[in-house]
C-alpha cells in the first residue's frame, strides 16, 4: 500500500530537517527540456522533497534516450512530460507537476516559466539554451536559472564544475560541445552533470547560494 | 573595458556584437551581461560599448 502523504513528509522531514524539507517543498523548480539532463534532475528534485515542478518538453521517448535519461522501455513513443511525471509520481504520487508539452520560445517561456523560483535550462542545442536563457534573464525577474554546458564522453568526472557567471545565472559542466567527443553523451557523465544542476537548485533554495 | 573579467583596450570602436564575435564566439549561442544586465540579443549591434564597461560573455555548447 502507498504510504500517506503524511507519511512521506514526516519521512523527509526525519531525513532532512523540518526546515530544510519545508523550503525546498515549497519552492517552484522549472525544467525546460527533460533529457539527460532534465529526466534525471526531475526524479533528484523530487527525491530531495521538491513538490511543485513545471516541465515542458515537446518531444516522445526514443529508444536511443533510454542509454541516459530516466525512462523505461514501455515509455518509448510517450510523450516525455508524460513519461516524466509518471516517473516522478512514483516517487511522490501527492506531488504538483504542471506539463507543458510545447516547443518553447521567447513569446511562451514568460508565461510558463515566470512564476518559478529557479528554472532548469536543460535543452542540447546551443542556440536552444542561448534562446532559453536570455529570454528567462530578460523577461522573468527574480527567476534564477541553472544551466547544463558540456557533459559528453566518459571519465575526467571532476571536469564538470558549477560556476556562477552573471548574477542569476549558474552554468554547470565541462565547456566542451558534444560533437567528437568519443562516447557521445552517456549516462555517468550527463548524471553528474544534472546532479551539479540539482545540487545547485538545492543550495539556492536553502542558502542563496551554492 | 573588462571583458570576463581581463582588461580589454580596443583600438577601434566596438559593439556588443563586435566583441562576441572577436572572442570567437558566435552571437545566436551566447548570453552576454554588461553592467550587470542582460543584454538582449537585438541590442547587440546597437550598442556601443565604453571605456569603463564591464562585460560578461557566456558561450553555450551542444548536448543535455
Amino acid at each position: 500500500m502507498l504510504p500517506s502523504r503524511d507519511e512521506l513528509e514526516a519521512a523527509l522531514c526525519k531525513r532532512h530537517s523540518p526546515e530544510v524539507h519545508g523550503a525546498i517543498s515549497k519552492a517552484r523548480i522549472g525544467i525546460a527540456g527533460l533529457g539527460g539532463l532534465g529526466s534525471n534532475i526531475a526524479a533528484m528534485l523530487t527525491r530531495a522533497g521538491a513538490s511543485h515542478l513545471t516541465i515542458a518538453d515537446f518531444d516522445d521517448v526514443e529508444i536511443t534516450n533510454i542509454n541516459r535519461q530516466n525512462y523505461y522501455l514501455r515509455h518509448i513513443g510517450t510523450a516525455k512530460t508524460d513519461a516524466t511525471e509518471e516517473v516522478l509520481k512514483m516517487i511522490n504520487p501527492y506531488m504538483t507537476v504542471v506539463k507543458n508539452k510545447v516547443r518553447l520560445d521567447p513569446y511562451n517561456i514568460p508565461g510558463i516559466f515566470g512564476g518559478c523560483d529557479i528554472v532548469c535550462e536543460a535543452f542540447d542545442v546551443p542556440a536552444q539554451k542561448a534562446m532559453l536563457i536570455n529570454t528567462l534573464l530578460e523577461k522573468c525577474p527574480g527567476v534564477k536559472v541553472a544551466s547544463g554546458s558540456g557533459m559528453a564522453g566518459y571519465g575526467r568526472s571532476d571536469d564538470i564544475r558549477t560556476e556562477r557567471l552573471f548574477a542569476d545565472l549558474y552554468i554547470h559542466g565541462d565547456g566542451v560541445d558534444m560533437e567528437g567527443v568519443r562516447g557521445g553523451l552517456m549516462s555517468p557523465r550527463v548524471n553528474i552533470c544534472a546532479a551539479h544542476m540539482a545540487n545547485t537548485v538545492i543550495a539556492l533554495l536553502l542558502e542563496g547560494d551554492p | 573595458m573588462k571583458v570576463n573579467g581581463k582588461d580589454l583596450n580596443p583600438v577601434s570602436p566596438m559593439t556588443v556584437e563586435d566583441l562576441v564575435l572577436s572572442t570567437g564566439r558566435v552571437p545566436d549561442r551566447v548570453a552576454v551581461e554588461l553592467n550587470g544586465k542582460i543584454v538582449p540579443r537585438a541590442e547587440y549591434p546597437r550598442i556601443l560599448l565604453k571605456e569603463d564597461d564591464s562585460v560578461e560573455i557566456v558561450g553555450f555548447v551542444g548536448g543535455g
